[in-house]
Protein backbone atom coordinates (compact mmCIF):
# COMPACT_ATOMS: atom_id res chain seq x y z
CA UNK A 1 0.00 0.00 0.00
CA UNK A 2 1.30 3.25 -1.13
CA UNK A 3 -0.99 5.41 0.61
CA UNK A 4 -0.11 6.70 4.04
CA UNK A 5 -2.31 9.39 4.38
CA UNK A 6 -6.04 10.78 3.58
CA UNK A 7 -7.53 13.78 4.84
CA UNK A 8 -10.66 14.79 3.94
CA UNK A 9 -12.92 17.77 5.14
CA UNK A 10 -16.96 17.41 4.17
CA UNK A 11 -17.28 21.36 4.68
CA UNK A 12 -14.21 22.45 3.00
CA UNK A 13 -14.90 20.10 0.23
CA UNK A 14 -11.50 19.17 0.31
CA UNK A 15 -9.49 16.04 0.14
CA UNK A 16 -5.69 15.91 0.50
CA UNK A 17 -4.44 12.29 -0.43
CA UNK A 18 -0.14 11.43 0.34
CA UNK A 19 1.25 8.91 -0.48
CA UNK A 20 4.99 7.45 -0.51
CA UNK A 21 7.68 5.91 -3.26
CA UNK A 22 11.22 4.37 -3.69
CA UNK A 23 11.25 5.99 -6.60
CA UNK A 24 13.12 9.30 -6.87
CA UNK A 25 11.18 12.70 -7.31
CA UNK A 26 12.36 12.90 -10.86
CA UNK A 27 11.20 9.81 -12.01
CA UNK A 28 7.59 10.19 -10.05
CA UNK A 29 7.52 13.66 -11.74
CA UNK A 30 7.67 11.40 -15.26
CA UNK A 31 4.54 10.14 -15.20
CA UNK A 32 2.77 12.99 -14.64
CA UNK A 33 4.90 15.01 -17.22
CA UNK A 34 5.18 12.07 -20.16
CA UNK A 35 1.60 11.83 -21.66
CA UNK A 36 2.38 8.24 -22.27
CA UNK A 37 3.96 7.21 -18.52
CA UNK A 38 0.26 9.52 -17.92
CA UNK A 39 -1.75 7.23 -19.48
CA UNK A 40 -0.95 4.19 -18.03
CA UNK A 41 -2.13 5.32 -14.60
CA UNK A 42 -4.99 8.31 -15.29
CA UNK A 43 -8.16 6.19 -16.07
CA UNK A 44 -9.22 3.43 -14.44
CA UNK A 45 -8.41 0.00 -15.79
CA UNK A 46 -11.92 -0.57 -17.46
CA UNK A 47 -11.40 3.30 -19.37
CA UNK A 48 -7.88 3.80 -20.23
CA UNK A 49 -6.55 7.34 -21.00
CA UNK A 50 -5.47 8.94 -23.96
CA UNK A 51 -3.69 12.28 -23.99
CA UNK A 52 -4.59 14.01 -27.16
CA UNK A 53 -2.80 16.99 -26.14
CA UNK A 54 -0.21 17.76 -23.01
CA UNK A 55 1.37 20.55 -22.44
CA UNK A 56 2.81 21.24 -18.64
CA UNK A 57 2.56 25.29 -19.15
CA UNK A 58 0.60 27.81 -17.41
CA UNK A 59 -2.24 28.71 -19.21
CA UNK A 60 -1.74 25.73 -21.56
CA UNK A 61 -4.52 22.81 -21.55
CA UNK A 62 -4.12 18.65 -21.39
CA UNK A 63 -6.81 17.08 -23.13
CA UNK A 64 -7.75 13.52 -22.65
CA UNK A 65 -10.71 10.80 -23.71
CA UNK A 66 -11.14 8.05 -21.59
CA UNK A 67 -11.91 4.78 -23.78
CA UNK A 68 -14.68 2.67 -22.25
CA UNK A 69 -15.29 -0.88 -22.92
CA UNK A 70 -17.89 -0.71 -25.85
CA UNK A 71 -15.41 1.78 -27.70
CA UNK A 72 -17.10 4.51 -25.71
CA UNK A 73 -15.33 7.85 -25.37
CA UNK A 74 -15.43 10.20 -22.27
CA UNK A 75 -13.83 13.64 -22.63
CA UNK A 76 -11.89 15.45 -20.04
CA UNK A 77 -8.64 18.31 -19.45
CA UNK A 78 -6.68 19.71 -17.38
CA UNK A 79 -5.84 23.50 -17.18
CA UNK A 80 -2.59 24.11 -16.28
CA UNK A 81 -2.29 26.58 -13.72
CA UNK A 82 1.19 26.52 -12.51
CA UNK A 83 4.21 24.37 -12.48
CA UNK A 84 7.10 23.99 -11.17
CA UNK A 85 9.52 21.16 -12.61
CA UNK A 86 9.90 18.05 -10.83
CA UNK A 87 8.39 19.55 -7.64
CA UNK A 88 4.56 21.10 -7.79
CA UNK A 89 1.94 21.33 -10.20
CA UNK A 90 -1.74 23.09 -9.89
CA UNK A 91 -4.40 22.73 -12.49
CA UNK A 92 -8.19 22.52 -12.90
CA UNK A 93 -9.48 19.02 -13.86
CA UNK A 94 -12.80 19.00 -15.84
CA UNK A 95 -14.80 16.48 -17.91
CA UNK A 96 -16.18 17.66 -21.46
CA UNK A 97 -14.59 18.01 -24.82
CA UNK A 98 -14.59 21.68 -24.60
CA UNK A 99 -11.53 22.43 -22.38
CA UNK A 100 -11.87 25.43 -19.95
CA UNK A 101 -15.43 24.90 -18.74
CA UNK A 102 -17.43 26.11 -22.01
CA UNK A 103 -19.46 23.04 -21.37
CA UNK A 104 -20.39 24.64 -18.18
CA UNK A 105 -19.15 21.12 -16.32
CA UNK A 106 -18.15 21.27 -12.60
CA UNK A 107 -14.61 21.26 -12.38
CA UNK A 108 -12.08 20.56 -9.40
CA UNK A 109 -8.82 22.48 -8.57
CA UNK A 110 -5.63 19.32 -7.98
CA UNK A 111 -2.58 20.50 -6.77
CA UNK A 112 0.12 18.03 -6.46
CA UNK A 113 3.88 18.04 -4.45
CA UNK A 114 6.36 15.88 -4.78
CA UNK A 115 9.02 16.32 -2.16
CA UNK A 116 12.19 14.32 -1.20
CA UNK A 117 12.07 11.93 1.58
CA UNK A 118 15.10 11.13 3.94
CA UNK A 119 15.86 7.91 2.50
CA UNK A 120 15.83 8.84 -0.90
CA UNK A 121 12.11 8.02 -1.97
CA UNK A 122 9.02 10.54 -2.58
CA UNK A 123 6.65 11.89 -0.86
CA UNK A 124 3.42 12.88 -3.41
CA UNK A 125 0.50 15.14 -2.05
CA UNK A 126 -2.57 15.51 -4.13
CA UNK A 127 -4.87 18.03 -3.05
CA UNK A 128 -8.28 18.07 -4.50
CA UNK A 129 -10.81 21.04 -3.83
CA UNK A 130 -14.22 20.74 -5.01
CA UNK A 131 -16.00 24.58 -6.14
CA UNK A 132 -19.56 23.02 -4.33
CA UNK A 133 -21.50 20.23 -2.97
CA UNK A 134 -23.39 20.07 -6.32
CA UNK A 135 -20.26 20.29 -8.77
CA UNK A 136 -19.18 17.41 -6.60
CA UNK A 137 -22.40 14.83 -6.85
CA UNK A 138 -22.10 15.54 -10.39
CA UNK A 139 -18.32 14.29 -10.47
CA UNK A 140 -17.97 11.71 -8.11
CA UNK A 141 -21.56 10.09 -8.51
CA UNK A 142 -21.75 9.44 -12.45
CA UNK A 143 -22.93 5.98 -13.19
CA UNK A 144 -24.79 4.38 -10.05
CA UNK A 145 -25.16 0.84 -10.59
CA UNK A 146 -28.33 -0.97 -10.50
CA UNK A 147 -28.21 -2.77 -6.90
CA UNK A 148 -27.87 0.66 -5.60
CA UNK A 149 -30.60 2.43 -6.84
CA UNK A 150 -32.94 -0.93 -5.96
CA UNK A 151 -31.31 -0.24 -2.55
CA UNK A 152 -32.00 3.44 -2.57
CA UNK A 153 -36.03 2.43 -3.35
CA UNK A 154 -35.94 0.28 -0.24
CA UNK A 155 -34.78 2.99 1.82
CA UNK A 156 -37.13 5.63 0.66
CA UNK A 157 -40.06 2.76 1.37
CA UNK A 158 -38.99 2.73 4.88
CA UNK A 159 -38.79 6.25 5.73
CA UNK A 160 -42.03 6.93 3.81
CA UNK A 161 -43.85 4.04 6.24
CA UNK A 162 -46.01 4.63 9.50
CA UNK B 1 -28.34 11.58 -2.42
CA UNK B 2 -29.81 9.77 -0.53
CA UNK B 3 -28.34 6.95 -2.43
CA UNK B 4 -24.52 7.93 -1.27
CA UNK B 5 -25.56 6.67 2.02
CA UNK B 6 -25.84 3.17 0.43
CA UNK B 7 -22.27 3.46 -1.53
CA UNK B 8 -20.69 0.50 0.16
CA UNK B 9 -21.66 -2.64 1.90
CA UNK B 10 -20.42 -1.69 5.70
CA UNK B 11 -22.50 1.50 5.37
CA UNK B 12 -25.70 0.20 3.80
CA UNK B 13 -25.27 -2.50 6.99
CA UNK B 14 -25.29 0.56 8.65
CA UNK B 15 -28.38 1.94 7.58
CA UNK B 16 -29.85 -0.54 7.38
CA UNK B 17 -29.70 -1.71 10.76
CA UNK B 18 -30.11 1.64 12.13
CA UNK B 19 -33.59 1.84 10.00
CA UNK B 20 -34.87 -1.83 11.35
CA UNK B 21 -36.11 -0.19 14.52
CA UNK B 22 -39.68 1.49 14.89
CA UNK B 23 -38.22 4.34 17.50
CA UNK B 24 -35.42 5.04 15.22
CA UNK B 25 -37.12 5.24 12.36
CA UNK B 26 -39.71 7.55 13.88
CA UNK B 27 -36.62 9.82 15.22
CA UNK B 28 -35.48 10.01 11.37
CA UNK B 29 -38.62 11.30 10.66
CA UNK B 30 -39.44 13.93 13.30
CA UNK B 31 -35.79 14.59 12.72
CA UNK B 32 -36.66 15.57 9.05
CA UNK B 33 -39.37 18.00 9.77
CA UNK B 34 -36.27 20.15 12.01
CA UNK B 35 -34.63 19.53 15.05
CA UNK B 36 -35.76 18.45 17.99
CA UNK B 37 -33.26 18.03 21.45
CA UNK B 38 -32.76 14.78 22.39
CA UNK B 39 -34.97 14.78 25.70
CA UNK B 40 -37.95 16.37 23.59
CA UNK B 41 -37.68 13.67 21.30
CA UNK B 42 -37.39 11.32 24.49
CA UNK B 43 -40.92 12.54 25.33
CA UNK B 44 -42.41 11.17 22.76
CA UNK B 45 -41.26 7.44 23.95
CA UNK B 46 -42.18 4.99 26.86
CA UNK B 47 -38.23 4.31 27.68
CA UNK B 48 -35.59 6.71 29.34
CA UNK B 49 -33.86 8.99 28.22
CA UNK B 50 -30.83 6.92 27.91
CA UNK B 51 -32.70 4.48 25.61
CA UNK B 52 -33.58 7.32 23.37
CA UNK B 53 -29.88 8.73 23.59
CA UNK B 54 -28.72 5.25 22.59
CA UNK B 55 -31.10 5.31 19.82
CA UNK B 56 -29.83 8.47 18.53
CA UNK B 57 -26.70 7.28 18.72
CA UNK B 58 -26.92 4.43 16.45
CA UNK B 59 -28.28 6.83 13.66
CA UNK B 60 -25.32 9.11 14.19
CA UNK B 61 -23.09 6.41 13.51
CA UNK B 62 -25.20 5.73 10.14
CA UNK B 63 -25.00 8.54 9.22
CA UNK B 64 -28.67 9.59 9.54
CA UNK B 65 -28.81 12.21 11.85
CA UNK B 66 -26.14 14.85 13.32
CA UNK B 67 -26.27 15.75 17.19
CA UNK B 68 -25.16 19.18 18.09
CA UNK B 69 -24.69 20.87 21.06
CA UNK B 70 -25.91 24.32 22.01
CA UNK B 71 -26.05 25.73 25.28
CA UNK B 72 -27.28 22.92 27.58
CA UNK B 73 -29.35 21.35 24.98
CA UNK B 74 -28.16 18.20 22.18
CA UNK B 75 -30.56 19.17 19.14
CA UNK B 76 -30.52 16.15 16.48
CA UNK B 77 -31.36 16.84 13.01
CA UNK B 78 -31.00 15.09 9.82
CA UNK B 79 -28.68 16.28 7.55
CA UNK B 80 -28.81 13.44 4.74
CA UNK B 81 -28.39 15.70 2.29
CA UNK B 82 -25.57 18.21 3.49
CA UNK B 83 -22.53 17.57 5.65
CA UNK B 84 -23.06 13.39 5.35
CA UNK B 85 -23.64 13.52 1.77
CA UNK B 86 -20.14 15.63 1.36
CA UNK B 87 -18.65 12.77 3.32
CA UNK B 88 -19.92 9.96 1.34
CA UNK B 89 -18.89 11.58 -1.54
CA UNK B 90 -15.36 12.06 -0.06
CA UNK B 91 -14.80 8.67 0.36
CA UNK B 92 -15.88 7.59 -2.82
CA UNK B 93 -13.70 10.03 -4.34
CA UNK B 94 -10.82 8.56 -2.03
CA UNK B 95 -11.47 5.04 -3.49
CA UNK B 96 -11.21 6.57 -6.79
CA UNK B 97 -7.95 8.12 -5.88
CA UNK B 98 -6.52 5.04 -4.42
CA UNK B 99 -7.36 2.78 -6.83
CA UNK B 100 -5.65 5.23 -9.29
CA UNK B 101 -2.21 5.73 -7.46
CA UNK B 102 -2.30 1.85 -7.34
CA UNK B 103 -1.78 2.38 -11.01
CA UNK B 104 0.56 5.05 -10.58
CA UNK B 105 2.95 2.47 -8.56
CA UNK B 106 2.41 -0.21 -11.21
CA UNK B 107 3.51 2.54 -13.75
CA UNK B 108 6.61 3.35 -11.88
CA UNK B 109 7.38 0.07 -11.62
CA UNK B 110 8.31 -0.36 -15.31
Amino acid sequence: MTVTDVEKNAEALTMKITSEYDAPVERCWQLWADPRQLERWWGPPTYPATFVEHELAPGCFATYFMTGPDGDRSHGWWRIVSVEAPRSLELEDGFGDEPGNAGGMPMTRMSVHLTERPDGGTRMTIESTFPSREAMEQLISMGMDQGMQEALGQIEAVLAGT
Amino acid sequence: MVVDLLADDARADLVFNALADPTRRDIVRRAMQGEHSVSDLAGNYAMSFAAVQKHVAVLQRAGLVTKERRGRAQLVHTDIDAIRAATLLLDRFEELWRARLDQFDEALAD
